[in-house]
């Protein structure tokens, strides 16, 4: 199999709740439900937890996707958290946009503590998508991009 | 940058094979070989793989290692830290490194187990173990945060989970507030005739618990009362009740009856008598209800309606009925709490090619056991809707709304040994012939599957199939005035039509019709079915992730009598357990705001869903009560000033762990291997 036939594999950054979504990762593995390699997690207590400086961190160190993922609307473990995370998540949607980098690289997923299937099955589906948008190559696509446009702000 | 803040640790790697859990799709010798080369830079001196890293004797590989190699701070590669994360703390606390400086990362429910490629399993472990020493740099050693018990236990259902559960507590010597939605405690079993398999009196072996209860000094007991809010955490619930309105005092009540003697109102009991019988608009469920006191349905009573009647006032002979009665809100502060909120009757309704509500002679389990039951509306008597003709031949349908794709997938686990029951009583009663559908017969308890071979023996006929209609269109002479039964006998092959006089649905259980709101309130999760998750299905079957929190009962998922009590004890026994303690270690994962760098712009002050951060209006600053704070971290990530920092999940923790994470690059790790 040479370079151009094999699939591009993306790298995506997933930030979970303690309670809800990790919880959902949790229980894929123990119901031993398959999915795509390229998820890597990190656990935050609640989505709340999660701000955009991370996703841009994510991006920048290379990166192809971003995943949020909390509790149902309504089922936070604090009240109403993920609430919070849903505005900043859509705002982030923007900047991102913004800076040139395409909205179906970021995804929210809510998932229950029981939704293991359903974790899985959107891991998938996300991957795929990110996959089709190819690499990111942040250094060489988005720093090059921003560098006028900060030159423009300066004039 | 951040590297000169922070001395350089020495760091400990340890990937655990899990036997062959992960080492099967892990290359784990790789993985730690990678680790102590790759990672040296970033303070990793040590890195070990080893069969099981939670035995004894994998912890004491780590404890000999912090002495030895004089470690600051240890990542364990194996399961999700719900698991062993206190595990491995406790195992450094041994070797006197602070717990809070070991990082437990999950590569076998996030790797190994979801995995098939072993290569990037490979890889992605590799990362996700450079994540965690990246990550774990930057942990500080922390105390955990010691918070005194309340005595005091809440239990909310006083059903026979929750009456086991509110006696253990309280013969143990601490208070317990009982609370029940329903006018008396009890619940589902004081509906019931007999209990399977033993074929006890249910009221016989429940009343004697009921009345203990009702008359136990540590026992305050709410009835006709429901929780509106939960506030605060374990230890230092704050519950709001509000106890509806009896329009009795039962301070002058003795419970004598002429109330409801002399009530002109007669009103269907689709409750307790499950739409089979009447009660009037002043009631109590049963004779012997607990507490004994009546209460007026407001919506059918004639006064509230109408405003005359007030017969219930004239006759009563000490004075306690009381129309102007309100709802009152109890507040109590309890350490703990035992939902055992339990379940409802699958609607049969809903399984329109069945019947029920159409043909009269249809009737659901819960009706045949007021039918059945001697203290029922028609004294015990087994005979058709019509309220007198003794049926000849009745058919027991299993499995409705139960193991149905269409409706609850799940076994409702009790409806089997029902039926049997159910058989046995109706030819004991009626001497009727008794045809039992079932899917498959599952008497997996104690005596009960001598009870199915009882039942073999006496002569009730089994048909193995699913039925697929219930009728009243007969075809032939036999069938003309009967409910037809059209089922697959999938034991001979043939289809059946089984003309009978009765049909008893085996309904279902299912979660309450507010499970998900009392979850929310509680603030547990239910499953996709909505009975409530437990901590761990094995091993922790009776609490919950919120700690505090406990299950009792169906409302965990359903159950028989003897498994309910024995839950109920259970939850009752660690309830005791946390209550002796008289405080609990809980999470240091606390908001902190460093009031030199706080500019005062209240923003956070808005996003606590705890109200845990004040301000200071002197000072303008604003400061986390941590008493208060449940970590969430919401305002650490909305502090425009980064001045809130986020014990055990700061910036630099995560930001260092997504760097870590990165390290190793899927595509180009890849493409090395290939080239």
């Amino acid at each position: 199999m040479n370079e151009e036939t094999k699939p591009f594999e993306p790298t995506i950054i997933g930030f979970t709740c303690n309670w809800c979504s990790y919880r959902a990762a949790d229980m894929a593995g123990t119901a031993r439900m398959k999915y795509s390699p390229n998820v890597r997690l990190i656990r935050l207590m609640c989505s709340g937890r999660f701000d955009p400086t991370f996703a841009f961190q994510a991006f920048a160190n290379g990166a192809d996707g971003v995943l949020v993922s909390g509790c149902h609307p309504g089922d936070c473990h604090y009240i109403n958290q993920n609430y919070k995370m849903l505005r900043r998540f859509h705002l982030m949607k923007r900047v991102l946009k913004q800076m040139g980098i395409e909205p179906g690289r970021i995804k929210l997923l809510w998932a229950s503590a029981a939704e293991g299937a359903i974790f899985a099955d959107e891991i998938n589906k996300f991957v795929e998508q990110v996959r089709e948008l190819g690499p990111l190559n942040w250094k060489e696509n988005i720093i090059a991009i921003e560098q006028p446009m900060l030159e423009e702000v300066a004039v | 940058m951040k590297t000169e803040k922070i001395p350089q640790q020495r760091i400990g790697v340890y990937v655990c094979h899990c036997g062959s859990n992960i080492a099967g799709m892990v290359d784990v010798d790789d993985v730690s070989q990678w680790a102590g080369k790759e990672l040296a830079q970033d303070g990793v001196v040590i890195s070990r793989d080893y069969k099981f890293m939670c035995s004894s004797l994998g912890q004491e590989l780590i404890e000999k290692d912090i002495k030895e190699h004089e470690l600051t701070r240890v990542v364990v590669g194996a399961c999700s830290p719900h698991l062993h994360e206190a595990t491995f703390r406790t195992a450094c606390a041994r070797a006197d490194l602070n717990p809070y400086l070991c990082e437990l990362v999950s590569i076998r429910e996030q790797v190994s187990w979801v995995h098939t490629d072993k290569q990037a399993a490979t890889e992605k472990s590799k990362a996700i173990i450079a994540g965690g020493v990246r990550r774990v740099v930057h942990h500080e050693p922390l105390e955990p945060l010691h918070v005194p018990i309340h005595p005091a236990s809440l239990v909310v259902g006083g059903g026979i989970a929750g009456i086991q559960a509110a006696l253990e507590i309280a013969n143990a010597g601490y208070p317990v507030y009982l609370v029940e939605r329903e006018p008396t405690i009890g619940g589902h079993m004081a509906q019931f005739d007999k209990t399977f398999p033993t074929l006890d009196c249910s009221a016989c072996i429940l009343t004697p618990r009921m009345v203990e209860a009702g008359n136990h000094p540590n026992i305050t007991l709410l009835t006709y009362s429901e929780v509106e809010k939960v506030d605060g955490y374990v230890g230092n619930f704050v519950v709001s009740i509000r106890k509806r309105a009896r329009s009795v005092k039962e301070d002058l009540c003795t419970g004598c009856g002429v109330c409801w003697e002399k009530c002109p109102k007669k009103v269907i009991d689709d409750v307790f008598e499950a739409g089979l019988g009447y009660r009037k608009a002043v009631y109590t469920p049963f004779p012997q209800a607990v507490p004994k006191y009546p209460v007026i349905d407001r919506e059918n009573c004639t006064y509230y309606q109408k405003g005359t009647c007030k017969a219930c006032e004239k006759f009563c002979p000490t004075g306690a009925i009381d129309f102007a009665q309100e709802d009152q809100m109890i507040t109590v502060e309890v350490g703990n709490i035992i939902l055992a909120t339990g379940w409802q009757l699958f609607d049969p309704r809903r399984i329109h090619n069945y019947g029920y509500g159409r043909l009269a002679n249809v009737f659901s389990s819960l009706e045949f056991e007021r039918l059945s039951n001697a203290a029922g509306p028609t004294s015990g008597n087994v005979v058709l809707r019509d309220g007198k003709t003794v049926p000849k031949s009745v058919a027991i349908v299993h499995c409705v709304g139960s193991r149905d794709k269409k409706y609850n997938s799940y076994c409702s686990s009790i409806c089997c040994m029902q039926s049997l029951k159910f058989a046995h009583l109706v030819e004991e009663k009626t001497g009727a012939t008794v045809y039992n559908c079932y899917i498959d017969i599952r008497t997996p308890g104690k005596g009960y599957d001598e009870f199915y071979q009882r039942l073999l023996e006496e002569g009730t006929h089994f048909i193995r199939g699913k039925v697929a209609e219930i009728t009243d269109a007969g075809r032939t002479t036999d069938e003309e005035g009967k409910i037809i039964v059209q089922v697959e006998d999938t034991l001979i092959g043939k289809q059946r039509r089984l003309p009978v006089d009765m049909v008893i649905l085996s309904a279902g259980l299912e979660p309450q019709p507010d499970a998900k709101e009392v979850a929310k309130k509680f603030g547990i999760s239910c499953s996709a079915d909505g009975w409530y998750i437990e901590r761990h299905p094995k091993l922790d079957p009776v609490a919950t992730m919120t700690e505090g929190i406990y299950l009792a009962g169906c409302v965990q998922g359903p159950k028989d009598i003897p498994a309910s009590v024995a839950q109920g004890a259970a939850a009752a026994a660690r309830v005791i357990g946390k209550i002796q303690q008289k405080e609990i270690a809980l999470e240091p994962v606390r908001a902190t705001i460093n009031e030199d760098q706080c500019s005062g712009c209240r923003i956070c002050n808005d996003l606590c869903p705890f109200n845990a951060i004040l301000f200071h209006e002197d000072r303008m600053v604003s400061e986390v009560n941590p008493a208060l704070c449940q970590g969430c971290g919401t305002c650490v990530a909305a502090c425009p000033a980064g001045a809130i920092s986020g014990t055990g999940f700061s910036n630099e923790q995560i930001l260092s762990q997504v760097e870590g994470l990165l390290m190793v690059n899927l595509s180009k790790e890849a493409a090395i291997s290939q080239g």
